[in-house]
């Protein structure tokens, strides 16, 4: 490693982010660092916007009676929620942030292959997201986040069509990062940078950018003839005159399961990459590792049937749909065993990162157990559409999702700004959000066991106890969402100077400065070793 | 992990771009990102493919019946002129490859105008669905009767004449793209940006347009023809 690149810096060295000044250079940008930065503040704001519906439905549960708001505007609420956290949050999360940043520097590309059409994906997003608040401020939706027909399209008196477009519009922003990912991975990789070599977290984007590819068209087609339907007065799915809205189901979950796919796959990428680095060591099991992304990719597109178990489908294709949705626990599991497995005998230290590492390994590990309960076919029809759903949902996605996104995030913070945020803060706020966390969801769980069905603005009274404790959990999950946003802005200014690679971690973003420069190596790196070689490396420090 | 070397910069194409290492890196990845986007339009197409298989199984009386109110000879006569501007198009590239801009030129003109001529034959025969109350999105301008026309099938005809106006009217938006494209590199071409080292747009928007082309083979048959029994009743 060429010493220049340790001297200490008394000018700040050229980077991503003084190379231009200006709306401009931003706006028009196609480096693949800046529509990171970009993508990041989007779905920032989406997230808060998402999080304020959730606090207003959980404070509409404090009290069994439901006299917030009425059941109309709450079934708003619910419905808000879940389409601005899940098409326009937790789809494009890491992948258009930290994959969009990373995955090119990790395989030593200057840049995605297509940077324009990297750019174009952005703006369609936010075309997407506009419809989506288009119709929020217009009045709502209030069919719940899978626009379920006959409701959607006959019934429903609110906004669906202006959503559907907004949802319609986004898929399009996806299919394009995942386009740029595959074909960006395929041909740009730096010298020596073969298959066998790729950082995990390249491989997850990778099996993500498939789903997203495969995926998302066949959603967008769902969702126009939904708007279709809707506009015209056509039956497509309407049973009236001869449609099938069970077809409506099977269309929508061939794309939606896939997607929690879509969503999970990159945050256990990110896990990969925290676990061995604050274990020093390399990772166990790699190729089992990366097949498993692959794996879940594949089963994961075989098991939609899940979600439609109580619909009325054939009781074959349940047995079918409930067997697969088991085998797609192997390839979780083999995840989560090879991340203890590399943990064992590691020197594990606990930063900030590390502590959400270790959420995500717990909470995932519940979150998945609960869906192989959701699998089950008898049992399911106990659980389905109760809290048990809900809470089983958000451990994924909440629980894994976001926190492998907050770990990354503090992560490779320094490496995006150059700047450290506060370890003590970002250890208060991660355990902050582990307790929060558990107190809103846990409680769920047995809410919806004991049969609290979800999607009511009231409920039995005996539910109380445990919607309180689920209220004052999603307050204190909030504050840990907030203070980390506080933090990072701080960190922009005040922020201690980031070292090229504060971590001590492998993987080639760490071998070029902080920020990075535009094309982000000085000379285009030549690889010479497995990824996660920690043992050589400490090895040789010590020689 | 890595040393950082200096990786010798060639003779520098004015059509390579800064990210790329060489002109066969930009591109195998231009024609790879452009298979991965037919993927993506396979998947598309193949919604309502799934979707018409569906309700075709439901009611293959029905459809077969609401087929015969579908004009083959249009049918017809738009796949034979996809099929040669197919032919063209694939002249068009070798034409790229080999460096003689003129038949690039001329080909990429022939290809928009069988590209124009499928649209404005598919304008007539929307026209004649318009006339024959044949459009469901309409209520004032569908009607299901006549000898043709058993009455049982009266909602389930719907159906298929929705598909059929959804897919051909999806597949003709690609044409209308196809065509946009077709126009860019024609203009490219004229301007003299191509030459027997650089051809990546014609190679890329060439695998479009057939594409767009082998979705029409699909869809007229399964729209056109499936009843086809008039004689037979």
């Amino acid at each position: 490693m060429s010493t220049a690149l340790q001297e200490p810096e008394v000018q700040e060295t050229p980077n991503y982010l003084n190379a231009e000044y200006g709306w401009k250079s931003w706006l028009f940008t196609k480096d693949h660092k800046r529509i990171a930065v970009l993508y990041l503040i989007s779905i920032s704001v989406m997230f808060a916007l998402g999080g304020v519906f959730a606090m207003l439905i959980r404070l509409e549960l404090l009290t069994p009676q439901g006299d917030l708001v009425n059941s109309d505007t709450y079934n708003k609420f619910f419905t808000m929620h879940g389409v601005t956290m899940i098409f326009f949050f937790l789809i494009p999360s890491i992948p258009a942030t930290l994959g969009n940043f990373f995955v090119p520097m990790m395989i030593g590309a200057k840049d995605l292959a297509f940077p324009r059409i990297n750019l174009l994906s952005w703006y369609i997003y936010i075309a997407g997201a506009l419809f989506a608040l288009a119709a929020i401020v217009m009045g709502g939706v209030d069919t719940g986040w899978t626009f379920y027909t006959p409701f959607s399209t006959t019934y429903s008196n609110t906004f669906v069509i202006t959503a559907a477009v907004g949802v319609f519009i986004a898929g399009f922003s996806s299919i394009l990062t995942g386009l740029n990912f595959i074909v960006t991975i395929h041909k740009m990789r730096a010298p020596g940078m073969t298959w066998g070599r790729l950082p995990l977290f390249v491989w997850a984007n990778y099996a993500t950018s498939l789903i997203q590819v495969l995926g998302t068209p066949v959603v967008a087609i769902t969702l126009a003839l939904v708007a279709l339907e809707r506009a015209f007065h056509i039956g497509i799915f309407d049973p009236a005159i001869g449609g099938d809205p069970i077809l409506f189901q099977h269309m929508f979950w061939f794309y939606s399961h896939p997607a929690v796919y879509i969503m999970i796959l990159p945050g256990m990428g990110v896990i990969s990459e925290l676990i061995t680095c604050f274990s020093r060591k390399g990772v166990f099991g790699y190729s089992f590792i990366a097949g498993s992304s692959l794996g879940i990719a594949i089963i994961g597109f075989l098991v939609w049937g899940h979600h439609m178990f109580v619909t009325g489908m054939s009781m074959y294709a349940g047995l079918y749909f409930s067997l697969l949705t088991m085998l797609v626990a192997v390839p979780s599991a083999i995840k989560v065993f090879n991340w203890t497995a590399t943990m064992f005998r590691g020197s594990i230290s606990y930063e900030t990162p590390m502590l959400y590492a270790f959420g995500f390994i717990g909470l995932f590990t519940i979150g998945g157990l609960t869906g192989l309960f959701l699998g089950t076919l008898g049992l399911d029809v106990h659980l389905t559409d109760t809290y048990f759903v809900v809470a089983h949902f958000h451990y994924v996605m909440v629980g894994g999702m976001v926190v492998a996104y907050l770990g990354g995030l503090h992560f490779w913070w320094p490496k995006i700004t150059g700047k450290m945020y506060p370890e003590g803060w970002g250890k208060f706020s991660a355990l902050l959000v582990f307790a929060g966390f558990n107190l809103t969801f846990f409680p769920q769980f047995i809410a919806g066991y004991l049969g609290q069905p979800r999607r009511y603005h009231a409920y039995a009274p005996e539910f109380q106890v445990l919607n309180v404790m689920s209220t004052a959990g999603a307050s204190v999950l909030g504050l840990g969402f907030i203070i980390p946003l506080i933090y990072f802005l701080w960190s922009l200014k005040y922020g201690k100077k980031a070292g090229n690679n504060p971590w001590g971690a492998k993987g080639l973003e760490w071998e070029t400065t902080s920020p990075p420069p535009t094309y982000n190596f000085e000379t285009t790196p030549i690889v010479t070793e497995e990824a996660y070689a920690y043992a050589k490396h400490e090895e040789a420090h010590v020689g | 992990m890595a040393e950082l070397t200096h990786v010798q910069s060639e003779a520098h194409s004015p059509n390579l771009r800064h990210h790329f290492d060489d002109m066969g890196q930009q591109f195998d990845s231009a024609t790879f990102g452009m298979w991965v986007f037919l993927l993506t339009e396979i998947m598309f197409f193949g919604g309502m493919f799934g979707a018409y298989t569906v309700y075709r199984s439901m009611y293959p009386e029905a459809f077969a019946a609401t087929s015969n109110f579908m004009n083959p000879a249009f049918g017809a006569a738009n796949t034979a002129v996809l099929i040669v501007s197919s032919l063209t198009m694939a002249l068009a590239v070798r034409a790229a490859h080999l460096g003689h801009q003129k038949t690039l030129q001329m080909m990429l003109i022939f290809t928009m105008i069988f590209g124009l001529a499928f649209l404005v034959i598919k304008g007539f025969e929307y026209h004649e669905h318009w006339v024959d109350l044949k459009v469901p999105l309409f209520p004032s301008h569908w009607a299901w009767d006549g000898p043709n026309a058993p009455p049982q099938f009266a909602h389930q005809a719907q159906i298929l004449f929705i598909f059929y106006f959804f897919m051909t009217g999806f597949h003709a938006l690609h044409m209308v793209v196809g065509l946009g494209i077709m126009t860019t590199i024609f203009i490219m071409a004229r301007q003299g940006k191509f030459s027997h080292d650089y051809y990546t747009p014609v190679e890329v928007s060439g695998l479009y347009w057939h594409f767009v082309d082998i979705v029409w083979i699909f869809l007229f048959p399964l729209l056109y023809l499936i009843g086809h029994t008039r004689q037979l009743i």
